[in-house]
């Protein structure tokens, strides 16, 4: 057994134990005190609004799921993004008018549909569902983008959430959105579309925050507990950095 | 009291820890049935794709049938898409047929979205100044002139402190931009590893469980 353990691995399963021990820890302690996320980020403060006033003004919700299947790494940010879905879905229940979601990869298509529908059937509309509310728009980034694109002339929308993996196609398809004054909020795991976005974006989530949607839209308490793991594990790497850079320039490492 | 797991969930707890467990641990029986399992999740992903592009001929046939705003382009879409998968099927996806359409329609289409983006990209950065006045977005814009500036001699001539190895821009592309990126990378796999654990407690269920 220990042969088949090298020092990398110990220290990555390690990391990961750590970080569901924190999960645990910060699950547990959520339980006997009700827990906020530690800083308001403003595009969270439009999205509830914007959330809100969908249902009065009678306008539909778009979320979109780029262009990164679900078995990569790229799975962690279309997961993110369906839990935004499920949010929309139970807003929609109440009005005539349920979300739509796109996506370039068939596994995020189904997956998005199945979201709805079983989001509206908790809350007893399932017969609103139309497989039609989750959408596949095209395999290839730019025709994903161009099959994206009717959606903000044809439909009325409010806002519309990018959250998944995007890289530079992004760009037209927040264009097309600016034009029809649909309110865009968006976040990616790819650094290249995180420049675009920062610069076409109505709400730009830079860097992890993204990951902390669920925790602000209250999605739950483990949404919560695993962000606060996330700040705990940030400080510690930030700490090893300094550390490890300290002793490198000294000349220890 | 019963405490009941839905069969979905067990299954994608279960299948999650083996994956998870077999990069950690080199144990054959481990390797082999995660790669057993990553190689369902190829096919099943290939499944899923016939199914999402079912799903998008069903949409833009009901668009056609319903006379939807856009549906001359849905029309497109549908003959676009039976002329395109009829070839790949029957001639096979490396045919000259299938090339041809790549080559001659695909690509050029695809060429011309990119065009665009670059004149889109260079108008949202003169607007953002328009939608949030603030530190980061000047900053922001004066890293975007400097590096356009700096990456290339502007009509033959360098302009000393902006261009070579040595020049501002070669420091802002090494340092601050490295720096950033690596800080942007280490929150995005802690998010990613966050998102993961949380469906492997069962707890985020993006599967219908």
């Amino acid at each position: 057994m220990s042969e088949s353990l090298a020092s990398g691995n110990i220290l990555g399963l390690l990391f990961v134990l750590l970080f569901v021990g924190l999960i645990v820890f910060f699950a547990i302690g959520g339980r006997k005190k009700e827990l906020q996320p530690t800083r308001e980020i403003s595009a969270f403060i439009r999205l509830r609004r914007v959330i809100a006033l969908a249902v009065e003004s009678g306008k539909r919700l778009h979320l979109t799921l780029g262009s990164g299947g679900i078995s990569g790494k790229e799975g962690a940010s279309a997961v993110v993004g369906l839990t935004v879905l499920e949010r929309f879905a139970r807003v929609a229940s109440v009005s005539d008018r349920p979300p739509i979601a796109t996506s370039g990869d068939g596994t995020l298509a189904i997956l998005s549909q199945d979201t709805v529908r079983k989001t509206l059937k908790t809350f007893g509309a399932e017969s609103q569902y139309d497989p039609g509310f989750g959408q596949l728009s095209g395999l290839t980034p730019m025709g994903y983008a161009a099959g994206n694109i009717p959606l903000y002339y044809d439909e009325q929308l409010a806002a519309t959430v990018y959250a998944g993996h995007f890289g530079s196609e992004l760009a037209l398809m927040i264009d097309a959105a600016s034009q029809n004054e649909v309110m865009t909020l968006a976040g990616s795991d790819n650094l290249p579309g995180q420049a675009i976005l920062y610069a076409t974006s109505e709400q730009p989530l830079i860097g992890e925050e993204l990951y902390a949607t669920g925790a602000y839209l209250k999605a739950g308490p483990m949404h919560l507990a695993s962000l606060q793991a996330q700040d705990v594990l940030r400080w510690i790497l930030v700490m090893a950095i300094i550390i490890g850079a300290g002793l490198k320039f000294l000349g220890i490492l | 009291m019963r405490f009941k797991i839905p069969i979905s969930i067990s299954i994608v707890i279960g299948v999650g820890f083996i994956v998870l467990l077999g990069y950690f641990i080199d144990l054959p029986i481990l390797v082999v049935m995660r790669q057993v399992l990553l190689q369902w999740a190829v096919a099943l992903a290939a499944v899923a794709l016939l199914v999402g592009l079912a799903n998008l001929f069903n949409v833009h046939i009901r668009k056609v049938t319903e006379r939807q705003k856009g549906a001359p382009y849905s029309l497109l879409l549908i003959v676009s898409l039976v002329i395109t998968f009829g070839i790949g099927i029957i001639f096979g996806p490396t045919n000259e047929w299938s090339l041809w359409i790549f080559n001659n329609i695909q690509l050029p289409v695809e060429s011309s979205l990119m065009g665009l983006l670059a004149v889109i990209l260079v108008f949202a950065s003169a607007r953002i100044l328009l939608r949030r006045v603030n530190l980061l977005s000047l900053v922001f814009l004066a890293t975007v002139v400097v590096m356009l500036l700096g990456a290339a001699p502007i009509l033959g001539f360098e302009i000393p402190g902006l261009h070579g190895s040595n020049g501002l821009r070669a420091l802002i592309a090494q340092i601050p931009a490295v720096a950033g990126a690596r800080g942007l990378l280490l929150g995005i796999g802690l998010g990613t590893i966050a998102t993961g654990l949380r469906v492997l407690m069962g707890t985020d269920r993006p599967y219908g469980g």
